[in-house]
C-alpha cells in the first residue's frame, strides 16, 4: 500500500474486511419462509473489528520483526532455572495434584481425566511432531486402533483391562510400523496427507464394517480398570482412573524426558535439521523415522484403551480427524517439543472450553484462528523448547554443559 | 452398456469439478510449495455466496439465466476475494519459516473458515436452487446425462483452454512459470514475486469457486463441511496427476471421478470415500510425483 498513514491503512483494511464478509456475515436467507434477514449491526462489528484488529497485528508484527529482547526471560525459564522457586512450586503442584479428587466433585474429576488424556496423546504426538519433526494428522487413527483392540478382545475374549494395555500399545506400535514403513519416505507435507488419509480409511473402515466393528452404533458396556478384584462404586472408579491417569502422564513425562536426551532423540533432532547432513553422519533415516512414528502410535494405542475404558462406550464418531487436529493443535500451541507447553496447552485447551461453556460454540473458531496466529506470532508456542546446548570455553577452563 | 455409460458420465461430471479444484492446489504448491488446505473452504465459501446472491435475487423476483449468471460472478469475486486474504494474513508472514510453520497454519485457517460460516450461517444442509436450466435438445439422451452435468463438463474444458492459454502466453502466466521455476531468480529478474503469488491465489480461488458453483447447483444441497472432503479429493487429484503440472491436475481430476464413479456403481457405495483415500494412498507411495510430474531430488 502506497499510504504510509497507518489510520487510513487501518480504514481500507476495515472497509476491505466489510467487503468481503458482506454476503456470509449480513445476509442470511431463511429458506423455509423464504424471507431475507439483513444484520446490518454485523457489518458494523466487523468494521470495527477489523480497525482496531490491523492496530494489534501491525504492532505484533513489528514486535516480532524486532526479535526477542535481550535480558528477558520467559517466566516458565525463569522458574525452571532456580532452585528456589522449582522446588516449592513442584511441591504445591504435587500436593493439589494428589488432593485434587478428594476436593472436587466427581463431574471436575472426569473433565481432568479427559484433559489427561489429552495431556498423554499430545506428549505422544509431541514425539512424532514436536521432537521428529513429521507432521501426523491422522494420529486418531491409533488412538482408535488402541480402543477398538480394547472393546473387541473385552466383547469377544472377556480381555481384561491390564492385559489390554499392552495389546493395545501392540497394536498401535504394529499399525504404526505398517503405517511407517511405506509412507515416511515421503516428504513433510505428503506425509501429512498420507497420515491423514490413513486415519481417515480406518475411521471409515470402523463405520462401515459393521460385521467386525459394529458400525456407527459402536461398542457398549466396556468394563473400567479393575482394581485386584475390587468392586468399585462409579465415583470410586472415577478416582481410581484420575490416580492411574496421573500415573501415566508421570510415566509419560519420564519417558519422553529420556527420550529427548538419548542417541534416538539427539537423531531425531538432527533428522528434523538436516535429512541430508545427518545421513551423511551415518544415521539411519528410515529406522531412525520409523521409531519416532512407532512409538508415538504405541502411546496412543495406549492412551485409546484407557479412553474405552474411560467413557465404557465407543463409536467412531469418537475418531474423527477433528481429534487428531485437536491433538496438534495442542502440540503447537503448547510449544513443539517442549514438554511443558505440551502439558500446559492441553490443560488450557481442553479445560478451558469445558468451564466456558458459553463460548463452546466458538470453540472450534478459537481454535483455528490461534493456529494462526501462532504460527505467524509464536511459532515455538507457548513455552518454547530449550534445547541443550554446550559451549566451549577454550582450554583453561572446565568444559560445561549448560542449558541456555 | 447404459449403466456403464452413465456411470462413465457421472464419473466425468464428477472428475471435471475435482480438477477445477485441483488446478488451485497445484498452482499454489507450483509456486510456494504450500498445500492450502484452505481452498476446499474457498470453494465452499463460492457455493455459498452465490446460494445466497441466488436466493437474495429470486426473493426479489428475478428469474432465468441472469440469476445464474450474476451469482457466478458474485462468487467469482467473493471467493477470489478470500483467496487473497487468506494468503497475506496465512501465508505471507510464513514465507520464510520452516515448512511446517504455514502448513499448519492452513489447517488453523481451514477450521477458522469453516467455523465462520457455521456460525454466520447456519450447520444444516441449505438447498440450492438448480440454476442451471434443462436444455430441450438434451431430452432425448436426458436419462443418461443431464444438462448440468453438460454444463458441467463444457465449463471445464473451456476454463482448462483459457487457464493454459493465460500460462503460455500471457506475461503473468510468463512470470507465474518463472517463480514456479527458482523464485529468487524471479526476483532478480525483476519478476514482482509478491504480486505473482497473489495473482496465483486469486486464479485458483476463482476456480474454486466456478467449481463450487456448479456442483452446488448439481447436487442440490451444500452445507460448510463441503469444502473439506472436497478438498481433500481434489488434492488427492492434484497429487495423481503429479502436483505442480496443470493438465496433470485435470488428468488426475478425471482418473479420480471415473474411478470413484466405476467403484461405487460396481463395488459399494458404502466405501465411497474409501476408494478416494485409498488411491491417494497407494499413488504417494508408489509414485509420489504423480503420472505426468517428474520427480525431482530434492537438494538442501
Amino acid at each position: 500500500m502506497k499510504n504510509k498513514n497507518p489510520i487510513v491503512q487501518s480504514l481500507l483494511i476495515s472497509l476491505w474486511f466489510v467487503f468481503l464478509t458482506f454476503p456470509v456475515m449480513v445476509i442470511r436467507v431463511n429458506t423455509v419462509e423464504d424471507v431475507v434477514e439483513w444484520r446490518w449491526w454485523n457489518m458494523l462489528w466487523v468494521a470495527v473489528g477489523a480497525f482496531l484488529l490491523s492496530f494489534l497485528w501491525r504492532y505484533l508484527l513489528a514486535r516480532k520483526a524486532r526479535g526477542p529482547r535481550a535480558g528477558s526471560m520467559p517466566i516458565a525459564q525463569r522458574i525452571a532455572g532456580n532452585r528456589k522457586l522449582l522446588v516449592p512450586f513442584l511441591a504445591g503442584l504435587a500436593a493439589f495434584v494428589v488432593v485434587f479428587p478428594l476436593l472436587f466433585s466427581a463431574y471436575q474429576v472426569n473433565i481432568m481425566i479427559t484433559a489427561l488424556i489429552y495431556v498423554v496423546l499430545g506428549l505422544g504426538l509431541n514425539i512424532v511432531v514436536g521432537l521428529a519433526g513429521l507432521l501426523d494428522l491422522g494420529y486418531v487413527a491409533f488412538y482408535a486402533v488402541g480402543a477398538y483392540s480394547y472393546a473387541l478382545l473385552n466383547h469377544h475374549f472377556g480381555l481384561g483391562f491390564w492385559l489390554a494395555i499392552p495389546v493395545g500399545m501392540a497394536m498401535g506400535a504394529l499399525f504404526g510400523i505398517l503405517l511407517g514403513i511405506p509412507v515416511l519416505r515421503l516428504r513433510g507435507d505428503y506425509l501429512a496427507i498420507v497420515t491423514l488419509g490413513f486415519g481417515e480409511i480406518i475411521r471409515l473402515v470402523l463405520e462401515n464394517w459393521n460385521a467386525f466393528s459394529f458400525g456407527p452404533s459402536g461398542i457398549a458396556n466396556i468394563p473400567r480398570p479393575g482394581l485386584f478384584g475390587i468392586e468399585l462404586s462409579l465415583h470410586q472408579a472415577t478416582i481410581y482412573l484420575y490416580y492411574l491417569m496421573i500415573a501415566l502422564v508421570l510415566f509419560t513425562v519420564f519417558v519422553v524426558n529420556r527420550l529427548q536426551n538419548s542417541r534416538l532423540g539427539r537423531s531425531w533432532l538432527a533428522l528434523k535439521e538436516d535429512d541430508i547432513a545427518c545421513q551423511a553422519m551415518g544415521i539411519d533415516r528410515m529406522k531412525t523415522k520409523l521409531a519416532a512414528f512407532a512409538l508415538g502410535a504405541t502411546w496412543a494405542g495406549m492412551v485409546g484403551v484407557i479412553f474405552a475404558a474411560k467413557t465404557t462406550f465407543i463409536n467412531p464418531a469418537s475418531f474423527t480427524l477433528w481429534e487428531s487436529i485437536i491433538i496438534l493443535s495442542i502440540v503447537v500451541f503448547g510449544g513443539m517439543g517442549s514438554i511443558t507447553g505440551v502439558i500446559l496447552g492441553a490443560l488450557v485447551l481442553i479445560l478451558l472450553p469445558e468451564y466456558l461453556r458459553a463460548f463452546s460454540e466458538y470453540r472450534m473458531i478459537l481454535f483455528g484462528a490461534t493456529m494462526v496466529l501462532m504460527m505467524v506470532f509464536r511459532p515455538q508456542g507457548l513455552i518454547a523448547n530449550v534445547r541443550r546446548r554446550y559451549e566451549y570455553h577454550g582450554p583453561d577452563e572446565e568444559p560445561q554443559a549448560e542449558r541456555a | 452398456m447404459e449403466y456403464f455409460l452413465e456411470l462413465f458420465l457421472g464419473g466425468l461430471t464428477r472428475g471435471s469439478i475435482y480438477a477445477l479444484i485441483a488446478l488451485g492446489y497445484t498452482m499454489v504448491y507450483g509456486i510456494i510449495q504450500l498445500i492450502n488446505f484452505a481452498h476446499g473452504e474457498i470453494y465452499m465459501i463460492g457455493a455459498f455466496t452465490a446460494l445466497i446472491v441466488a436466493n437474495v435475487l429470486t426473493l426479489n423476483g428475478m428469474q432465468g439465466i441472469a440469476v445464474l449468471v450474476i451469482a457466478a460472478v458474485a462468487a467469482l469475486v467473493w471467493s477470489s476475494a478470500y483467496g487473497y486474504t487468506v494468503e497475506k494474513i496465512a501465508y505471507k508472514p510464513l514465507r520464510d519459516a520452516p515448512r511446517l510453520s504455514p502448513l499448519i497454519s492452513a489447517i488453523g485457517m481451514s477450521i477458522f473458515l469453516q467455523n465462520y460460516v457455521l456460525l454466520a450461517q447456519t450447520s444444516d444442509f441449505v438447498s440450492f436452487p438448480s440454476l442451471i436450466p434443462d436444455f430441450a435438445f438434451m431430452d432425448p439422451v436426458a436419462h443418461i446425462m443431464s444438462s448440468a452435468e453438460l454444463v458441467i463438463v463444457a465449463t471445464t474444458v473451456v476454463v482448462m483452454i483459457l487457464l493454459n492459454l493465460l500460462i503460455k502466453y500471457t506475461r503473468m502466466g510468463k512470470a507465474m512459470r518463472a517463480t514456479a521455476q527458482d523464485k529468487t531468480m524471479a526476483v532478480l529478474s525483476g519478476v514482482n514475486v509478491n504480486r505473482v503469488i497473489s495473482t496465483t491465489f486469486v486464479i485458483g480461488s476463482a476456480l474454486a469457486a466456478v467449481g463450487g458453483v456448479l456442483i452446488a447447483s448439481h447436487i442440490g444441497q451444500i452445507n460448510f463441511f463441503i469444502g473439506f472432503i472436497a478438498g481433500i479429493k481434489a488434492f488427492t487429484a492434484a497429487v495423481l496427476g503429479g502436483i505442480g503440472s496443470i493438465p496433470g491436475a485435470a488428468l488426475g481430476g478425471l482418473v479420480l471421478g471415473l474411478t470413484e464413479s466405476f467403484a461405487t456403481g460396481y463395488v459399494s457405495s458404502d466405501y465411497e470415500d474409501v476408494f478416494a483415500f485409498v488411491l491417494l494412498v497407494l499413488i504417494l507411495i508408489f509414485r509420489p510425483a504423480g503420472i505426468l510430474g517428474r520427480s525431482t531430488t530434492q537438494k538442501v
